[in-house]
């Protein structure tokens, strides 16, 4: 098992070189970068004195040298004008758009990106689980169309216009705080009792609308997998032998079809971190999609770079955490990975 | 219950079944034993002789929602090419006299007369003390519509000049069946128009991810070794990356001063660049098992080059599983372009696109008090369901022999 969690680990290292290669190049791919803009239009209206601080800041991060060169300094591997300072030495850069170290700027945020995709990953699961099984178990009666409904809604409307339907629906029949993530009254307090069940409150929204779509995938993929189990002969030869329902269906076919579900979370993740990222500008979240598309908006390089590599590697994460979670339900995918890799 | 005893039971029943004089009653089932040659025998179907494509359409006719996703689609693409002879307005002409105005109904009769389809003339005021506008709807002058008239001028299919419209409004009236937006442009002209670039942004998109998917994943497929690692391992990258943030940092990149149609083109590109991955695993695993068969083998001995191969001998048996795929794929890339320019990083102002418009129905104040703002989603869903129902229908369509 051990070798197992190790051999993952060894191939997230090339994985996420590669991802940072890719994001670095997107984030270059607009003309020009901040500072030179900002020195042009220095020029244009004449104000010499934020020139020198400008041009002084550009060598300082880099920005005169070559892309291939800040590639490597922006990821830690390659002396800067500092010396090494990169995000392997957790160095995150500096955000010119907010002006201060893009570890300020995105501080608190990171947490709560990560709770509120934990919180989307839960509710597709406790949702989708009985959900699907219902559906399965009573095929083409209420439940299973009901599911299916749900389903296509979930998969056909933009997410972020129900965010906002339900975020007015929400405030105006239950009373559900609109926005932000924790009551003004709460904002510098110290975490208590009331502080979290005012963020839970905040939650509830932006987990529906994040984790609809992906509920309804996984609704389909868990009917249709244990429909396929409840057909097979073994079924038919327990009904056939007495065993009561519930044994006959928690023993062998929900086991079975529970194993495609743990591995679907690997195409789910990079979906809800999406929307998470969207969902969070429309309802003003404090997670880092509002930083992200500021930062875009004004070619922020070390800002955007840094999201956008924290939100893969989120995704990354969880994946591994998905497959360890697998190999510990399915001996077959454990010794199978492991002799792979032996080999 | 031991095998043995099984089978000396069920030989000895039809021996003493219907016996009355037994020491116990048992039932025994009077039907003729089914005949085992005939259980052996290869099924015969009535429509042994359909060919596989009249199958096929059988097979999807009996989906219903997927026939009616079909029509609808096929209703819309068809109507496209026409829009601006279809819809009243122009999708930038604006009708100051009417901002935000409600939704207006045609009526048959006035006053229990019939004297064809009309309008009445709507007047609207600023109501200050709630902040908003009110109108009033004249019932006493019925305005009857006016068919194949002069209206706003504009390019039929971009090429011949025309102001002939199928429904102007009245002179002195106007004709918002779905009213008008914050700058009195017609709502139901500028969806019908919106159309136009939203229904085709998927359609670029899956042509970019198709000669993307297709290219890579069958040279995956073929050629096996180096290449089909790099690609595999390439497409798992990308397929765990989050679309959006990568859309949004592509689309970023588009300048902002480039004319409307080169940030189309630009959009679908981005949008089909990341879409690629899944479609080249699929090509990959159907090569490597098409590979393997025997007519393959048959054209490599004959001479033929791996590209002759891959055309005329390993696609044409897939194609059809691509077609599926793609049309499961074009509602991401439609809701991914409404996404982007809800945000303000996809298509931008001039151009009208469904999503464009619902930039609109960012303000939650303009939903609340005129909700006509937020109609785009309607098609939006729509479209997005059609080709849901439209591509499972034809996946269970392609494979006719395959259950039931």
């Amino acid at each position: 098992m051990l070798r197992f969690i190790l051999h993952r680990l060894l191939v997230m290292v090339p994985t996420l070189f590669v991802v940072s290669m890719l994001i670095f190049i997107v984030i270059n791919l607009p003309p020009g970068d901040y500072l030179s803009n900002q020195i042009a239009e220095l020029r244009a209206t004449g104000q010499e004195a934020g020139l020198a601080k400008a041009e002084f800041l550009r060598h300082e991060y880099a920005l005169d040298r070559p892309l291939a060169e800040q590639y490597l300094i922006w990821i830690g591997v390659w002396p800067g004008p500092n010396g090494f300072h990169g995000l392997l030495q957790g160095d995150l850069g500096w955000s010119f758009e907010f002006n201060k170290p893009v570890a300020a700027v995105v501080g608190e945020t990171l947490w709560f990106t990560v709770i509120l995709n934990l919180a989307a990953v839960l509710f597709v699961y406790l949702v989708s689980f009985p959900l699907g099984a219902l559906a399965a178990i009573r095929a083409n009666s209420w439940v299973d169309y009901l599911a299916a409904a749900v389903g296509y809604i979930g998969l056909a409307t933009p997410n972020f216009l129900l965010a906002l339907i339900l975020l007015y629906y929400g405030q105006k029949w239950l009373g559900l705080p609109i926005g932000g993530l924790v009551d003004a009254t709460y904002e510098d307090q110290p975490l208590s009792w009331a502080k979290v069940g005012s963020v839970l409150e905040h939650l509830i929204i932006p987990t529906i609308v994040i984790g609809l779509s992906g509920t309804a995938a996984m609704v389909r993929r868990l009917r249709a997998n244990l429909l396929d189990e409840l057909g097979k002969p073994y079924v038919v030869t327990a009904k056939a032998k007495g065993v009561p329902p519930l044994r006959r269906l928690t023993r062998y076919p929900l086991r079975m079809a529970l194993n495609p579900f743990v591995s679907d979370i690997g195409s789910l993740l990079p979906s809800l971190v999406s929307g998470s990222v969207l969902i969070s500008v429309v309802l003003s979240l404090p997670t880092i999609g509002p930083a992200l598309l500021e930062a875009l908006r004004a070619q922020d390089i070390f800002l955007s770079g840094f999201i956008l590599m924290f939100i893969s590697l989120l995704v990354l994460v969880g994946m591994l955490v998905s497959d360890i979670a697998l190999a510990l339900l399915d001996p077959r995918i454990r010794l199978g990975k492991a002799r792979k890799a032996q080999s | 219950m031991k095998k043995g005893g099984m089978k000396e039971g069920s030989m000895k029943a039809p021996v003493t079944g219907g016996g009355a004089g037994g020491s116990w009653e048992h039932y025994v089932d009077d039907r003729p034993y089914p005949d085992p040659a005939a259980a052996d025998a290869p099924a015969t179907r009535f429509d042994a002789h359909a060919s596989t494509g009249r199958l096929m359409l059988r097979r999807f006719l009996r989906h219903r929602l997927a026939v009616l996703g079909a029509l609808f689609l096929g209703l819309s693409y068809l109507s496209l090419p026409f829009v601006d002879f279809l819809a009243p307005y122009g999708a930038n002409e604006r009708d100051v006299e009417h901002l935000y105005a409600p939704p207006q109904g045609v009526h048959l009769f006035h006053e229990g007369q019939f004297i064809g389809p009309f309008v009445y003339p709507t007047t609207g005021r600023p109501d200050l003390k709630d902040y908003r506008w009110r109108y009033e709807t004249d019932t006493s002058r019925p305005m009857p519509l006016q068919f194949l008239c002069p209206g706003a001028p504009y390019r039929f299919l971009g090429l011949v000049e025309s102001r002939v419209r199928l429904v102007c409004p009245p002179p002195g009236a106007s004709l918002h069946l779905l009213g008008t937006d914050r700058l009195g442009r017609d709502m139901l002209s500028r969806l019908a128009i919106g159309a136009q670039l939203s229904l085709t942004v998927g359609l670029l998109g899956i042509a970019v991810s198709f000669a993307i998917g297709i290219t890579l994943g069958g040279m995956a497929g073929y050629f096996g070794g180096w290449i089909d690692a790099g690609v595999q391992r390439l497409s798992e990258i990308l397929k765990s990356l989050p679309e959006l943030p990568l859309w949004l940092a592509l689309s970023a990149a588009v300048p902002a001063q480039w004319s409307p149609v080169t940030v189309f083109l630009c959009i679908s590109v981005i949008l089909g660049l990341l879409d690629w991955p899944s479609l080249a695993r699929a090509v990959r695993s159907r090569f490597l098992a098409l590979r393997e068969e025997d007519f393959v083998m048959a054209a490599e001995l004959m001479g033929a080059s791996p590209a002759r191969i891959i055309r005329r001998h390993l696609l044409p048996n897939f194609a059809s599983h691509l077609l599926a795929s793609a049309t499961l794929s074009i509602p991401a890339m439609i809701l991914g372009e409404t996404a982007l320019s809800f945000l303000g990083l996809g298509l931008r102002p001039p151009a009208t696109s469904w999503g464009v418009m619902l930039n609109d129905a960012q303000n939650l104040m303009a939903v609340e008090t005129y909700p006509w703002v937020s109609l785009p989603m309607l098609p939006v869903i729509l479209v997005v369901l059609s080709f849901n129902f439209f591509g499972d229908g034809l996946r269970d369509a392609l494979d006719p022999y395959h259950g039931d």
